[in-house]
């Protein structure tokens, strides 16, 4: 099992671990939204927080802040118990949250300024801080422009920025890349790395598989509120799933997949695609060398499995809302 | 902490940086924003003082024009911070997700309520400040007893901004204000002494004047403004500080029901 094998690795740290949750419970009018969960993340490491829409990983997030209080369950955040000493806890702590709430009454600089004052830093301090943090964010020649002129990928740059105007020792990111393009996906991947070299702890939610399998030093699996499984990216990979995936789609692939299906481990259909999981895909690979002229209408990837195909594997092909 | 939303506020002296952020804000728009506190109230002071007062004999021993002067400040005070504490909070807290913002630092719900709070209380100051200045000016209140208007001001505002947030904290949208501002604001208006004396209503709607926040202001504001110690001065500051202080717990535990569930 690799989430007990995560879990015990991690036990020695428990004690000066920069967020210690155990036996998490929350419910919402009668629905169980966090049923008993149970995360240790190291400092200085990144932990990821996987799961399908509505999974319960903000939650989870605003229960490890203090802004809820859970049913049931023990949260040290920063070495305080939480939410008994959350206020304290969070003079160390940074949130990037899901959606962005920048002030739109004031520039770039000013909500910085707003920001920091929040965190009982004084204006001189707060004012140095403010051109290194804009550097950072990639927003050195926006410092006066004002929150609507910007992109989605500038607000969430600056949501960042402002995340770290309290040098933070830990920073939660709930789906920090969610709706940007792919060049600033990769500046804020290439940012949150450079926090982690500076050492920083970081606890992220995400969809984007790549996202996590890059980043992330440890995740946990959310599904209707239940850790469904835990550890490293590629731990999670090799314990869950077989190591070759071939996907077949086109003109007949769902019938010639559902009559060779002993040619692969597993056999998942999705629509017309038909996904093969091969510990060894020459058998299936050879098979479809015959089938796949150019008069034929089936193609097919072969490809490596992938972070995403535990995912799917573990919580289903099925839409959630 | 479930069972707990109507706990006793607890508001430290953190709220200073959310007063701030207001203040930063209104910096950027002052001058229209106290020309729109001004304009209206003016308008109906001289037109209805004026025009109607010409045709009154004096009201309570004085012009009319002098008479709804009085009244106007605490009026005003009351608009200012009733819709400072409705709207401008509701799209802090609902709209822009200001509020969220904040609960990420170090601040509480309570720092954040309690800044809002002393926020739309100085915002209705300033509205009666402007006021006063003006109808000072044109030489209808007597100096310097009517400077005491001011701390009765700021009370005045503390205590409808709390009645505010109270609306604030169970709206569902802004269309849910103008319910409180038919049902309660405006009859209100009229039935405090604002406009005219109370005596010319019919005694049971004395008897529920008599409880209203804004009678007792209007009674502590207008002698002060004419000139005179107010009767039953601590009869009147109990009333509003009472109000102010329950509304404020009712306000923060229905905030904290809603934003921390
Ligand atoms: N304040 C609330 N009141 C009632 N139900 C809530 C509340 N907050 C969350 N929920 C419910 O809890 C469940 C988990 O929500 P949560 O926002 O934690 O999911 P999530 O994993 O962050 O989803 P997403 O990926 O869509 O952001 C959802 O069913 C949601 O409707
Ligand atoms: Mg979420």
């Amino acid at each position: 099992m690799a989430s007990l094998t995560g879990l015990t690795a991690s036990t020695a740290s428990v004690s000066d671990a920069a967020l210690h949750v155990s036996g998490l419970c929350k419910s919402y009018a009668g629905e169980t939204v966090i049923a008993g969960i149970d995360f240790v993340v190291p400092p200085a490491t990144c932990f990821g927080l996987l799961g399908p829409n509505g999974a319960g990983k903000t939650t989870t997030l605003r229960c490890c802040l203090g802004l809820t209080t859970p049913d049931r369950g023990h949260i040290r955040l920063a070495g305080r118990p939480v939410p008994a000493e959350a206020e304290a806890a969070r003079t160390r702590v940074g949130v990037v949250p899901q959606f962005d709430n920048l002030d739109p009454d004031f520039t770039s600089s000013e909500n910085l300024l707003v920001y920091g004052r929040y965190f009982g830093i004084k204006d001189a301090v707060i004012r140095d801080r403010i051109p290194g943090l804009l550097d950072f964010a990639g927003l050195t020649g926006k410092a006066n422009a004002r929150i609507q002129s910007l992109s989605g990928g500038m607000k969430r740059r600056l949501t960042l920025a402002r995340a770290l105007i309290n040098d933070p020792d830990i920073i939660f990111l709930d789906e920090p890349t969610t709706g940007l393009d792919p060049q600033a996906r990769h500046l804020i991947w290439e940012r949150l790395k450079r926090l982690m070299v500076g050492g920083k702890t970081l606890i992220l939610t995400t969809h984007f598989m790549d996202e996590a399998e890059r980043l992330c030093d440890r995740l946990a699996i959310l599904d209707h509120g239940v850790l469904i499984a835990e550890g490293a990216p590629r731990e999670l990979i090799a314990s869950h799933i077989e190591p070759q995936v071939v996907e077949i789609f086109g003109e007949g692939a769902a019938a010639w997949a559902a009559i060779r299906q002993g040619l692969g481990e597993r056999l998942e259909m999705a629509g017309d695609t038909a996904f093969f999981y091969c510990r060894d895909a020459a058998p299936l690979l050879a098979a479809l060398a015959g089938e796949t002229g150019p008069a034929s209408g089936l193609r097919y990837v072969h490809r490596a499995a992938s972070l995403e195909d535990v995912f799917l594997k573990l919580t289903g092909r099925d839409l959630r809302d | 902490m479930r069972h707990g939303w109507f706990a006793l506020p607890r508001p430290g002296l953190r709220w200073l940086p959310v007063w701030r952020r207001n203040f930063l804000v209104w910096r950027k728009l002052a001058i229209p924003s106290i020309m729109g506190n001004l304009a209206d109230p003016l308008i109906y002071m001289l037109g209805l003082g004026y025009g109607l007062g010409g045709l009154l004999p004096q009201v309570q021993g004085v012009d009319y024009v002098r008479f709804l002067a009085a009244g106007t400040i605490v009026a005003s005070t009351m608009n200012a911070a009733t819709f400072e504490a409705l709207y401008s909070a509701f799209s802090r807290m609902h709209v822009q997700k200001t509020w969220d913002a904040i609960l990420n630092t170090p601040l509480s719900l309570d720092h954040v309520l309690t800044g809002e709070l002393v926020w739309a209380a100085s915002k209705s100051l300033l509205a009666g400040l402007a006021i006063l200045l003006v109808i000072g000016a044109l030489g209808l209140v007597s100096w310097p007893l009517a400077l005491w208007v001011l701390p009765v001001i700021f009370l005045t505002g503390l205590a409808f901004a709390a009645m505010g947030l109270i609306v604030c904290a169970l709206a569902p949208s802004y269309d849910f204000f103008m319910y409180y501002f038919t049902l309660f604001i405006t009859p209100m208006l009229l039935v405090s002494g604002v406009f005219f004396p109370t005596d010319q209503l019919p005694a049971m709607v004395q008897a529920v004047a008599a409880w209203l926040p804004l009678a007792h202001a209007v009674q502590l504001a207008r002698p002060l403004l004419l000139g005179r110690i107010p009767d039953d001065i601590g009869l009147h500051l109990t009333v509003l500080v009472v109000v102010a202080g329950v509304s404020f717990c009712i306000a923060t535990g229905l905030t904290r029901r809603r934003l921390l569930k």
